[in-house]
Formats: C-alpha cells, sequence, structure tokens
C-alpha cells in the first residue's frame, strides 16, 4: 500500500501525479475463504479490516452486489454522534464515536471526521423534557451532551430562527464531540486498508445462495460469480438483509423503507454545525463540498426501489426553510434514496443467528453511518470468537422473542 | 408519490392512505397459550418480502376504510387491491407491470 502523507503527495506531484496506484486489487474469488463478509459497505469492509488487522484472519473476502461505495455507505447524511438514551445503546454509540476520533490515522485515510457539533432542537415541552432526561442519562453514561436554552442554540448557530414561526424553538441539545465524516472516504479508507492486509474485495458479486453442511452449519456461498467455500460469513446487508438470510432459512423482525436525502447547489461555508429537529422533521449540515445536506423522513412503505415520494423531502424542504428561512432561494442539486432495515426497536441487531458460522449485523434503520467503526469493529470480534463482545452481547436477535428490547424509537434524530 | 386504488373510491393519491405494515397477520385467538416464539412472530418478525407483497392500507383521508394490496416492492407497482376478508388474487390472474 502506498502511504499517503505530505511527502508522498509532494512527490508525486514532482512526477505529475502519473504514480499512484489504485487504491485495491480486483481480485478474482479464490474458491475457498476462512471468513466471508456479503455486503461491501463501511459495516462490511470495516468488519473485514478487523478481521485481518486484530484478529490475524488474512483468507478473508468481502462480496458486494453493486460497487464500494454506491450503498446505504455513500447514501447516508453523514451525521455522527452518540447520545443515545439507554445504557446499552450509549455504550455501543459511544464505542465508535471514540473510534471516529483516531480513524484517519488508524486507515492512513482523510476520512475528514468533524467534531462540529449536533445540535438536536426541541419544540414542545415534551421535546424539552425528553431532551433534558437525554441529558442527563447521557451524562450518567459518561456520553457528552448538554442542554442549551435558545440564546445559547443561536450562538452555536446564528442562522437558526427560534421565534415567529409555527413551532418556536425551545431550547436545543447539543453534542459538541458529535459533527461529521465524508462518507465515501470511510468506504473507500476501509478498503484501502482492508486490502492492504490481504482481504480480497470482489465487487459486482451477487449472493444468491446459502449451502449447509449435515450439520446445518454454513458451507458455502452461491455467488454470480461461482461457488465460494466459508466456514463463517458475516452478513452486513442493511436492507437487503432479510433477503440474504433468508436464504438460510433465517426469518428477521426487520422491515425495508426507502429513506431519502438531498444536496443543494455548493455555497460558501456557512453553517457550523449539524441541526435536527424531531419535531417539525429536518436534519442539516454543509459538507466539505459546500453543499447543505438536508435529510428527509422514511417513506410510508417498505420497499426495495432506492427511491420515495417527492412529498416526503418536499416536506423536510418546508420544515428547513421555515427555520432557515436564508435558504428558501437555494436550489437543491440532486435527491436518492437508500433501503434502511428497520427493527421494531430502532436498535440493530449484532449477533450470531440460529445457523452455526452465520453472523449477521442489521437493522440499523435510519441511523448506521454513524457507528460504522464501533459496529465493524464489534462484528469481527464476534466472527472470530463465535460469540458476542460485552458491548453486543444485548443486541442479540432473540430479545424481541425474550422482552429484552432496547428502546431507542423516541432517540432518533427525526421521527421515522 | 403512489396512486392507490381504493376498491370503494378508485384510484386516489397515496396522502390520502395510511400504511398498515404487511396484510394477514392474525393475533392469536388466546395469547396466554402462545409460545414466546410464537407471540414474537406474531408481534414483530415480518416476510419483509422483495417482490410481491401483500399489504394492509387504509383509506383515512377518504372512505375510512381498511384494505389490502398486493404490491411488488421492486418497483412499487399495485398489482390488485382488495377487501378486508377476500384472499390474495392469485398471482398468475393479476396483471403484470410494466417495468
Amino acid at each position: 500500500m502506498q502511504r499517503f502523507s505530505g511527502f508522498s503527495l509532494l512527490r508525486r506531484g514532482l512526477s505529475g501525479h502519473r504514480d499512484w496506484q489504485p487504491q485495491w486489487r480486483k481480485p478474482e474469488p479464490k474458491a475457498a475463504y476462512d471468513a466471508i463478509i456479503v455486503g461491501g459497505g463501511g459495516h462490511g469492509l470495516g468488519a473485514a479490516y478487523y478481521l485481518a488487522k486484530e484478529h490475524n484472519l488474512r483468507n478473508v473476502a468481502v462480496l458486494e452486489k453493486g460497487w464500494i461505495g454506491g450503498g446505504n455507505t455513500g447514501r447516508n447524511t453523514t451525521i455522527i454522534r452518540s447520545n443515545y438514551l439507554r445504557d446499552e445503546s450509549a455504550a455501543l454509540y459511544d464505542h465508535a464515536l471514540k473510534m471516529w476520533e483516531g480513524l484517519s490515522q488508524d486507515l492512513n485515510y482523510n476520512v475528514m471526521f468533524s467534531q462540529r457539533g449536533v445540535m438536536m432542537l426541541a419544540h414542545t415541552v415534551h421535546d424539552v423534557q425528553v431532551f433534558k432526561r437525554h441529558v442527563h442519562a447521557n451524562r450518567a453514561n459518561r456520553v457528552d451532551n448538554q442542554w442549551l436554552t435558545c440564546e445559547e442554540a443561536r450562538a452555536v448557530c446564528p442562522l437558526l430562527r427560534t421565534d415567529d414561526i409555527r413551532y418556536p424553538v425551545l431550547g436545543a441539545a447539543f453534542q459538541s464531540r458529535g459533527g461529521t465524516a465524508r462518507h465515501d472516504a470511510v468506504a473507500w479508507g476501509y478498503a484501502r486498508a482492508a486490502d492492504a492486509l490481504g482481504v480480497d474485495i470482489i465487487e459486482n458479486c451477487e449472493v444468491t445462495g446459502i449451502r449447509r453442511d449435515a450439520n446445518g452449519a454454513v458451507q458455502a456461498l452461491e455467488t454470480a460469480r461461482g461457488l465460494i467455500q466459508a466456514r463463517k460469513v458475516g452478513v452486513c446487508a442493511a436492507g437487503h438483509s432479510s433477503v440474504i438470510l433468508k436464504m438460510a432459512g433465517v426469518r428477521l423482525p426487520l422491515e425495508s423503507y426507502p429513506l431519502q436525502a438531498l444536496v443543494s447547489e455548493p455555497v460558501k461555508p456557512i453553517f457550523p454545525c449539524v441541526v435536527m429537529s424531531n419535531t417539525i422533521h429536518a436534519y442539516i449540515s454543509q459538507s466539505d463540498k459546500g453543499e447543505l445536506v438536508i435529510g428527509a423522513g422514511t417513506d410510508a412503505y417498505t420497499s426495495y426501489t432506492q427511491r420515495g415520494g417527492l412529498h416526503v423531502t418536499s416536506h423536510a424542504l418546508e420544515a428547513i426553510c421555515e427555520l432557515f428561512p436564508m435558504f428558501r432561494r437555494m436550489r437543491m442539486l440532486r435527491s436518492w434514496g437508500g433501503i434502511v432495515d428497520v427493527s421494531p426497536d430502532r436498535s440493530p441487531i449484532i449477533a450470531k443467528t440460529p445457523v452455526p458460522g452465520l453472523y449477521v449485523n442489521c437493522g440499523w434503520g435510519t441511523g448506521g453511518f454513524k457507528a460504522t467503526p464501533g459496529s465493524a469493529h464489534l462484528f469481527a470480534w464476534t466472527i472470530a470468537h463465535d460469540r458476542p463482545h460485552a458491548i453486543n452481547a444485548p443486541f442479540t436477535i432473540e430479545r424481541f422473542r425474550d422482552g429484552r428490547l432496547i428502546d431507542e424509537a423516541a432517540a432518533a434524530a427525526v421521527a421515522h | 408519490m403512489l396512486l392507490i386504488d381504493c376498491p370503494y373510491c378508485g384510484a386516489r393519491p397515496e396522502l390520502e392512505f395510511v400504511y398498515g405494515g404487511q396484510a394477514h397477520v392474525a393475533r392469536p385467538r388466546n395469547p396466554a397459550e402462545c409460545s414466546d416464539e410464537q407471540w414474537a412472530d406474531f408481534l414483530y418478525w415480518r416476510d419483509n418480502s422483495r417482490g410481491v407483497h401483500a399489504e394492509r392500507w387504509r383509506h383515512t383521508h377518504g372512505c375510512g376504510q381498511f384494505f389490502n394490496a398486493l404490491r411488488d416492492t421492486t418497483n412499487d407497482h399495485f398489482l390488485a387491491t382488495y377487501r378486508v376478508g377476500e384472499a390474495a388474487p392469485a398471482l398468475e390472474r393479476v396483471a403484470r407491470p410494466r417495468t
């Protein structure tokens, strides 16, 4: 792997930048691997990277149906925070946030992680009570989160209109360690680092079946590029997790919905943090390219189309224009949808399945990007040890049978 | 926005409807006799079909009636809508959508 540094940039600049290598190989799939990850998003590539780096499993492949960075890793709104209510969630998401803080150095790849702060607006008495409860719960879990009065919120984000709107802003919860990262750099950085450790990243390789031996354990995957043997298979297929797991006869408590986002034309730096509003339903930040990145809600119905209704995005834009009237004349450049796998308690599943050798990392719903390094790290640990790490031990499939739900439905930044 | 053919009122825009999740999920008649697996299956486990999906809709801002629909979740085309209590139409009898 060619390491990136100021010096290497200068040296290759002198030769016209003609001697950079591709960042990962395009290998043909081998007949067998020690472990295979299905799904080449951030969570899957990261899991392969940590399997190779921390568990010394070098004969690993990542199978991706499309191309690296083309799925939900490249479709989210790049927001990172860890101010979740429940103890289990706070431990999980803060594990990820701590890993974000050193990720660029670890990968030798600038993921442009920016701790610009995440502000969640309260518009009703109920919002105020819920967010204050979150602030206290977070602080008890050593996760930073603070209550801002209206004036303090405007001091952080001067563009914010708090009065003279249909739902005036009464205050906000603010996590200053939260922020954004460049999402496709996360996928590329993990792909490059995993490849350097010998992981085969195989794009355009859809999994079509899962073969099991006489004991029911995973034996091989049928793919668009032939049969590949593996005794350990980890599925990180986001919205398509149900489809993949059904191939092994495993049903999941998930439903897949389209979630839309859009960006504006690029403008000069104007927006200092991330702002979210659950009640009037919008979230917004500004990318380093200058586009306003705006997230809308999920569509009402389950779908695998990667697109949704225009009324859903219009609704988000109406809320943005109410909070930030100066953006009313901005033009939107692109909009898209991703398919998110929503679990009944809005918490993920990182667990073993009833099938020996088959592991699943799914159910991230509308908020998986923020957890990418932590999720990948814990999933690799679970695959390598054939048992969950203490942090992801509560995030089983069986919790829905046993009534041990980790209810974060009210903690989602935006009501989906 | 979807155009949904209410079996009582005809085709109306999606905004008039509320989605009701997977159809034909029957509540167990005697929950006390269910195993944990059976009860969890009723509460949380869903087919999440990629392809033809039987689902409930309610024409909330119209006639107010619940009804069921067959929709292809790979392209969001409705294949059929039918009244509550009726069985889902056989797939070979419903028109295949344009793709």
